[in-house]
């Protein structure tokens, strides 16, 4: 097991130069760079714009260095002094910029992952063992409404009926009074209070697709033979379901990490815009659109590290629970 | 061992479960299905009732209904389960579904093997733990007690090591192995009666043979009655006292074993016995010349699996089939027998290079004059033409045709695939095919799912047929069908053989299949032929030992001739 851990984290070294590689020439493919994008806003207001200053800012910002020259100065400043380069925009580091973001994102995410799992599982098993009752359908309506319901409608929704009748401010992760404040207990009910909008807007549709394949799949479990062995043995109906077939259908459930995390964090970006959360997705959006490459290369590149970190756990996981896997 | 002779004198046992008039409908979307019709039989201490029929005719879902765990659409219309025990008779179908009562029952009083020992234990939780939480349900044992319970369990069903065998998973243990531990479980809280679902049918002869011989000594040990359900009448012969014959849902005939197979009354049971008792012979062909050249012959063929060492050097954990040397004589049929493991499956894959063989060759002569060309190195248009000459037909007639494609398709593929006719002409030969293997025209335009296991093999026969070919490799082509089924696919293979000269290579473990249909037979154990003979000389007189323990462990469809008992056995 210990053996098998330590070869998953050495696989990951590839994948995340690659990942590195994509990211930065992602940030690359648009025509022009940075200083392009300024000297088009600065040209459009009137101002008049000096060529020699123009190169001259080139030269500071190893704009005119060749691709290959310019990502492995970034990728080493990265790796060996943890300096994420500099936000033109922002004119400050990216680092000082990209972690509050970050931890707001993950913290968003992750609370949209239990909720999707608490919500999914106990649907999940019930429309399974329950299959073409009334509470099937009535979930499996509601299921597919959330898949189909476009985020931001969802969003809009929620604000406003969370606004017009539980006369809360809306929008943010806190109200007004407790940013900049340090943590209490007091500013993390505020918390909670904003932070049930965006997860539950998040986890809708996560949460439809994981009742579906939960109730695929135990379906299939509850007609194998073993499931009737325990019967036949005497158990109670709920600890036979519970300790069979829901033990064997969890298996998706786990490596739903996998792909739920990236699906959250990515789908996070037009809710977040749309509550004005202080989460990576619109920072990122507007680092693209102003070719801000050290700070929307830092994003892509910490996303694909949350991913390969979230199949990672969502593979340890799977071995944990499933013997199968642990032993070939 | 209570034998034919003292059966009469002793006292008639008492009854433990007795069934009357027990009927079985199920809730199609279309009808009602009438599954079990007016069933009654007696379960007696000591004894063993088998229950015989061939697939679809009620017998499995008989057997759950006694312990109420019939699925959904089935339900128990009518008829008495009386379950006598110390405390008085209690009535099972009154008792309500899942409720206490009846999980008292299940497991502590009557207890259930099954046909899957490879999917009726479940995989993510070790054999310990599940035999462990069937002795807490039904027995006062604490958690320790439970688990040295379990090791002296396993013990008792002849599990080597047991206690740390307690801690391995089902999947690292064999098919027998897995048997085993599930009558560890079943036989844990000592039932009165135990229901034994087809509990070997998916097991070798060998092992059939040491599951039943310790099915039958814990039966003894403990005085259980058991209901045994099989469609397999030489086993039936082998351990039961008393037959009941079930035929769409209803009992056709009931009796004890040496009437039922001595003196069947009815039509069904002499034609059932007639089917088995008919594969217990040769076949009256004279076997082809032996003298010309081999149609097709392998030297020296392994195959290896397993990984590299990390030095780069190949390592083969297994070897699977270990310097196999084989001929095939025109219009011969050479039979591979052997276990499940033995490599014949893996033979035959190489035969025709799906899998590749590690080592060793192939020579295949398309004709007497012609030069043997090399398989193992022709390039892939000839192997194309090689592979058009030589086909194969599959075990599971259900898995093997897809599902999607109607019989036409299924059937003309290969013909279109090799564009050898189109259009009508595609047609008209399909309908050949189907005429030859005794299907009708009119069904090309069904899908598979419209047809018996029996037709739907007779569809991949026709499907190997398409091409012309010379030699039909046959894996364990009839082994999934039922007995009566069995002798008529086995009779159109001969049939089809006479008419278009071709060669088998008829891959199978069911010894008596064998013995029908081959000519020659080559016996293999762990990758190697252990002997080759002609098939009369192997089933009668066998002379390597795994072969002579493989014969003897066959079961004899003859009450008063039992032969399991009286096996050589072969260790390793």
């Amino acid at each position: 097991m210990l053996g098998y851990i330590i070869k998953r984290i050495i696989l990951m070294v590839p994948t995340m130069i690659g990942i590195s590689i994509i990211a930065f020439l992602i940030i690359q493919l648009p025509p022009g760079d940075y200083l392009t994008s300024v000297i088009a806003r600065m040209s459009d207001s009137g101002q008049a714009v000096d060529p020699e200053e123009v190169a001259r800012l080139r030269r500071i910002y190893g704009l005119d260095d060749p691709v290959i020259v310019q990502y492995w100065n970034w990728i080493t400043g990265i790796v060996l002094r943890g300096d994420f380069g500099y936000s033109f925009e922002w004119g400050r580091p990216v680092s000082e910029l990209i972690w509050e973001r970050m931890s707001a994102t993950l913290g968003v995410s992750i609370a949209a992952l239990i909720f999707v799992w608490a919500v999914s599982l106990p649907i999940g098993i019930y429309s399974a063992v329950r299959r073409h009752s009334i509470g099937d359908h009535v979930f499996t309506f509601l299921g597919f409404l959330g898949l189909a319901i476009p985020n931001f409608i969802l969003a809009l929704t929620l604000m406003y009926i969370s606004y017009k009748h539980f006369g809360q401010s809306v929008g943010g992760l806190y109200s007004k009074e407790f940013i900049g404040e340090p943590m209490s207990f007091a500013k993390f009910w505020d918390l909670l209070k904003h932070l049930w909008i965006p997860v539950v807007v998040i986890g809708t549709s996560g949460t439809a697709a994981l009742i579906r394949i939960l109730r695929a799949n135990l379906t299939d479990e509850l007609s194998k033979p073993y499931v009737i062995t325990a019967r036949a043995k005497g158990l109670r109906e709920f600890d036979v379901v519970m300790k069979y077939p829901v033990r064997i259908a969890l298996n998706p459930f786990v490596s739903a990490i996998g792909w739920v995390l990236p699906q959250l964090i990515s789908g996070v970006t037009i809710t977040a815009i749309v509550l004005n959360l202080p989460t990576a997705g619109p920072m990122l959006i507007r680092a693209l659109v102003s070719q801000d490459m050290y700070l929307a290369g830092s994003f892509i590149l910490l996303m694909g590290l949350l991913t390969l970190v979230g199949m990672l756990i969502s593979d340890l996981l799977l071995a944990a629970l499933d013997p199968r896997i642990r032993f070939t | 061992m209570a034998g034919a002779s003292d059966m009469n004198s002793a006292p008639e046992p008492q009854v433990v479960l007795s069934v009357r008039d027990l009927s079985i409908d199920y809730h199609l979307r279309t009808h009602i299905l009438h599954a079990v019709r007016k069933v009654s039989f007696d379960l007696k201490m000591g004894r063993t009732t088998a229950l015989v029929g061939e697939s679809g005719s009620g017998k499995s879902v008989t057997a759950r209904a006694l312990l109420r765990i019939i699925d959904k659409p089935a339900t128990v219309t009518s008829g008495k389960i009386t379950l006598n025990g110390p405390d008085g008779a209690q009535r099972l179908d009154r008792l309500r579904e899942n409720g206490p009562e009846i999980r008292r029952v299940r497991g502590g009083r009557i207890a259930l093997i099954f046909q899957e020992p490879m999917s009726s234990l479940s995989p993510v939780r070790t054999i310990g733990a599940q035999i462990v939480e069937s002795l807490l349900l039904h027995r006062d044992m604490t958690r320790a007690e439970a688990k040295a319970e379990t090791v002296r369990l396993l013990r008792q069903v002849e599990i080597k090591n047991p206690e740390q065998m307690a801690d391995r998973y089902t999947f690292e243990f064999s098919g027998g192995m897995r048997q085993r531990a599930m009558i560890a479980m079943a036989l844990a809280c000592d039932p009165d009666v135990l229901i034994a679902d087809e509990p070997t049918t998916a097991l070798d002869v060998t092992t059939q043979a040491e599951i039943m011989d310790l099915i039958k000594r814990l039966q003894t040990e403990r005085g259980m009655a058991m209901l045994m359900i099989t469609h397999d009448l030489g086993l039936v012969a082998e351990i039961a006292d008393e037959v009941a014959v079930m035929r769409w849902g209803r009992i056709v005939e009931q009796g004890s074993v040496d009437r039922i197979f001595h003196e069947p009354q009815t039509a069904y049971t002499q034609k059932l016995l007639g089917a088995t008792l008919k594969l217990e012979k040769a076949h009256d062909r004279p076997a082809p010349p032996t003298d010309g050249e081999p149609i097709l012959s392998a030297r020296g063929l392994t195959k290896g699996f397993g990984a590299h060492t990390w030095t780069g050097k190949t390592k083969w954990s297994i070897t699977a089939v270990d310097d196999v040397d084989l001929d095939l004589w025109p219009g011969e049929n050479l039979g591979i027998v052997g276990e499940s493991g033995s490599g014949k499956t893996t033979l035959g894959k190489m035969l025709l290079r799906i899998t590749e063989p590690s080592t060793g060759k192939i020579l295949w002569r398309p004709s007497q004059s012609d030069p043997p060309q090399e398989v193992t190195g022709m390039a892939p248009n000839a192997l194309k033409a090689y592979r058009g000459a030589v086909r194969l037909v599959f075990q599971d007639p259900f898995a093997s045709l897809n599902p999607r494609m109607t019989v036409k398709q299924v059937i003309g593929d290969p013909i279109h695939v090799t564009g050898k006719a189109q259009g009508r002409a595609l047609d008209e030969r399909v309908g050949e095919l189907l005429e030859l293997v005794g299907l009708d025209r009119s069904v090309m335009e069904r899908y598979p799912h419209a047809f018996s296991g029996g037709q739907r093999q007779r569809i991949g026969i026709a499907r190997a047929l398409a091409l012309d070919p010379h030699v039909i490799i046959a894996d364990e082509a009839t082994s999934a069908l039922d007995v009566s089924i069995r002798a008529q696919i086995l009779d159109l293979l001969l049939k089809v053989q006479d008419q278009l000269g071709l060669s088998y290579i008829f891959i199978a473990h069911d010894i008596s299949t064998v013995r029908y249909f081959c000519d020659r037979v080559a016996v293999m154990h762990r990758g190697k032929v252990v002997e080759t003979g002609t098939a009369e000389r192997i089933c009668t007189a066998p002379e390597a030992p795994y072969t002579k323990a493989l014969i003897s462990a066959v079961p004899s469809p003859d009450p008063r001739n039992k032969r399991m008992s009286l096996r050589t056995r072969f260790d390793i």
